[in-house]
């Protein structure tokens, strides 16, 4: 597949060996290029930590165990649709932990993954600030509060329904 | 130094002031107790074993790091430290697989020792094993998480020693795991199977690849011409696993016990280490005369031969063709004495004992198989050997001293310092210089490549010829010399490269010692002391005045590098990808 690599990946790369470029010879560079890496990719997938590795001549574990480490960098493409449910003391005691497995049962992921089609992500976040609409849920920007199992099943179908994955929904 | 006083325990004592408290204590003949404390290699504080309470300090301290200070005063041992060090156990072994009484470790596990020292009984916290793997994918080294106390000397010495760095503390909080990236087995990644992980975990979730089950059965099958080679260093730890003072020597007693385990013959693989010095001299001085690829690198240790293959392969044209000396050994023994034995050598089932866990890697090599069979069927390490004895209910140190077999079993005291860095350098040196010059040689004691410092140099006149030669132990040392010839800041005629810091005496596969025993011991200096004070003992202590190694080229093999040598003794090397395959970026 050497030669099928196509231009929209290529030129990220590029600009990958240019970040590592600018920062090679500086002492703790490998988090600001993993920071830079992860912005222009969205995520730090095996290819791109081994091109961060091979560059700043630090062992691909070493970058592997970073990556692992800081729950800001992820190894998963995100979704189109990135679905945040707080975890924090008042959702949790407001029943946060039945929210967040409804969404996954009906996305058929787990907390922390990204459906196969690319559209979904689902993570589970520390509080966000908003302990008056507990328990709270975040789709891209958007917040919605004073949640129920039924209420999130009806907000989900309706995504769901956007973008037409009913149909396909166990594929 | 300047030095300081401090009291511990109400005692007093006056240190250098770049000691620890560990340290200090240690000269007051107080153990305090530690877990991922490894001397040398790894000092993190990370356990919390080594807890001590200061005079006017706030909180617990660690020992293992911290600094002593003028007029300190320090308590090791206090209710309150033994109750914290307790609970600290508790944690950890709530955690850790207690599959004690079946673990390879049992008896000489730091975790097992300690808390049997503790008291340790119910533990009441709950475990998260559920998610630990095991991985058993690598020819030489199988890890268990569900053993494995995150104390990071594996991860230290892959590191910091070894330069290699295959394995790394991985996720947070519960789920912090020690692995290769991507949870990749260490088949998959630039593992060079040396084996120094094993020497540094406290535990049982570092191991060898099991391999005695295959050598029983064969011991076992009447069909079967079972023959052993053993490495140098094996004679000089092997005592050490049946309670012998470190740098006993038990050459005889190892080939008794050989033999009563049921080896058809007890071979030694320092003849064969004989044969090496015979081609890689000779290959040598061609390429010094010739204008051959200098600088000539040795080819012994199969670690250094795959990290070289891994990390430096602009350097493969610099590897001796030779193949190490248990490869030899096989080829040889598959052919040479299978002729004069009037054996089938597809009936021969050749085992070699190595100080080492890369050899098992190397003998399944695809390319070893010279005699048309894979040349050793079977690679054991010392501790395994050690297993056998004992589960044969050989009294071990009571053993009369036996001799090897004929014809492959003659040595030199040459071949014996192969097992201690700098010593395939020395052996070289003593059979290149009289070679060369025809003449008998003066000294033949090159003190310059002997000693523990990281890399060795020396400049030998042999002759007319100033032979530029260089020693490194421990990968990570390799590593700096190769940066330095790669950066045209030295150059050199011969290099050895051995990848275990010691050498084979503290190879991979030798026998464990705990962290505490390696505070007050240098296993490395003691064990490669044993070697060069039995070399002194040999009549002969030159590779070429080896009457086996004469007899060998007189009657099969022609002379060194003959084409007949070229087809059995010599290999050739692959370079190897670090990562894997990032050809697919799309």
């Amino acid at each position: 597949m050497g030669t099928s690599v196509c231009n929209c990946k290529s030129e990220k790369f590029k600009q990958l060996e240019l970040i590592i470029a600018e920062h090679k010879d500086q002492p703790g560079s490998l988090i600001p290029v993993m920071h830079e890496a992860q912005e222009l990719f969205g995520y730090l997938p095996l290819e791109v930590q081994t091109v961060i590795a091979e560059g700043l001549d630090v062992p691909l574990a070493d970058v592997y165990g970073v990556a692992t480490f800081y729950s800001k960098f992820t190894l998963q493409a995100k979704g189109q649709y990135q679905i945040n449910v707080c975890l924090g003391t008042a959702c949790y005691v407001k029943g946060a932990q039945l929210i967040i497995e409804k969404v996954a049962d009906m996305l058929k992921i787990k907390v922390g993954e990204t459906s196969q089609d690319g559209l979904f992500s689902l993570d589970a976040t520390r509080c966000i600030g908003a302990c008056g609409l507990a328990p709270v849920m975040t789709v891209n920007e958007k917040v919605y509060g004073q949640l129920t199992v039924d209420k999130v099943e009806k907000i989900m179908k309706e995504y769901l329904d956007t973008v037409g994955r009913d149909k396909n929904a166990n594929a | 130094m300047k030095q300081v006083t401090l009291t511990i325990d109400g005692r007093s004592v006056t240190v250098p002031e770049d000691y620890t408290v560990l340290l200090a204590a240690k000269e007051l003949n107080i153990n305090i107790p530690t877990l991922c404390y490894l001397k040398d290699i790894n000092q993190i504080g990370a356990c919390r074993m080594c807890l001590v309470e200061i005079k006017g300090g706030r909180a617990l301290q660690a020992s293992c790091v911290l600094p002593v200070s003028e007029g300190m005063e320090v308590k090791t041992n206090t209710p309150v430290l033994r109750e914290t060090r307790k609970t600290i156990l508790e944690l950890i072994l709530s955690d850790h697989k207690r599959e004690c009484t079946t673990c390879v470790r049992s008896n000489n596990c730091e975790l097992q020792n300690l808390s049997s020292q503790f008291g340790v009984g119910d533990i009441y916290f709950k475990t998260r094993l559920s998610d630990a793997k095991i991985d058993d994918l690598s020819l030489s080294i199988v890890r268990d998480q569900s053993k494995c106390i995150l104390c990071r000397r594996c991860v230290a010495v892959c590191h910091d020693v070894q330069g290699v760095g295959v394995i790394q503390a991985t996720k947070r909080g519960f789920h912090t795991r020690i692995e290769p990236a991507f949870g990749m087995s260490l088949n998959e990644v630039s593992c060079i199977n040396c084996g120094q992980c094993i020497q540094a975990c406290p535990v049982g979730a570092l191991k060898e690849k099991d391999d005695t089950e295959k050598v029983w059965e064969a011991l076992a099958n009447p069909e079967m011409h079972v023959v052993v080679q053993t490495a140098p260093a094996i004679r000089v730890a092997l005592g050490e696993e049946f309670g012998m003072q470190a740098g006993s020597i038990v050459t005889g007693k190892m080939a008794g016990a050989l033999r009563r385990l049921g080896f058809d013959k007890v071979f030694d693989t320092d003849f064969s280490a004989d044969l090496t010095i015979m081609e890689e001299g000779t290959e040598l001085i061609g390429r010094i005369k010739n204008g051959g690829k200098l600088p000539m690198i040795t080819s012994c240790s199969s670690g250094w031969i795959k990290f070289l293959e891994f990390y430096y392969p602009d350097f493969i044209d610099n590897l001796s063709t030779c193949k190490s000396p248990q490869q030899m050994m096989g080829a040889v023994i598959k052919t040479y004495y299978a002729q004069k034995a009037g054996v089938d050598p597809s009936k021969i089932f050749s085992v070699s004992v190595m100080p080492c866990t890369a050899k098992k890697f190397e003998c399944q090599r695809p390319e070893m198989n010279a005699s048309g069979y894979q040349d050793v069927d079977v690679a054991l390490t010392t501790r395994e050997l050690a297993h056998m004895i004992k589960q044969a209910g050989i009294n071990f140190v009571n053993l009369e001293d036996e001799a090897f077999d004929s014809p492959l079993g003659e040595s030199t005291g040459a071949a014996l310092i192969f097992g201690a860095t700098g010593g395939t350098m020395e052996a070289a040196l003593r059979t290149v210089a009289e070679v060369l010059t025809g003449k008998e040689a003066q000294s033949i004691e090159y003190q310059a490549v002997r000693g523990l410092e990281g890399i060795k140099e020396a400049t030998v006149k042999i002759g007319d010829l100033e032979v530029k030669a260089a020693v490194a132990h421990g990968t990570g040392n390799a590593r700096k010399l190769l940066d330095k010839i790669r950066a045209g800041e030295a150059n050199y005629h011969f290099i050895e490269v051995m990848a275990c810091s010691g050498g084979c005496a503290t190879g991979g596969g030798q026998p464990i010692r705990t962290s505490t025993e390696k505070m007050t011991i240098d296993f490395r200096d003691v064990r490669g002391q044993a070697l060069y004070k039995a070399d002194t003992q040999f009549k002969q202590r030159k590779s070429h005045e080896n009457p086996e190694i004469k007899k060998i080229y007189d009657d099969f093999l022609g002379a060194p590098n003959s084409h007949k040598s070229h087809e059995l003794l010599h290999t050739n090397y692959h370079k190897r990808d670090l990562y894997p395959s990032n050809e697919d970026k799309c």
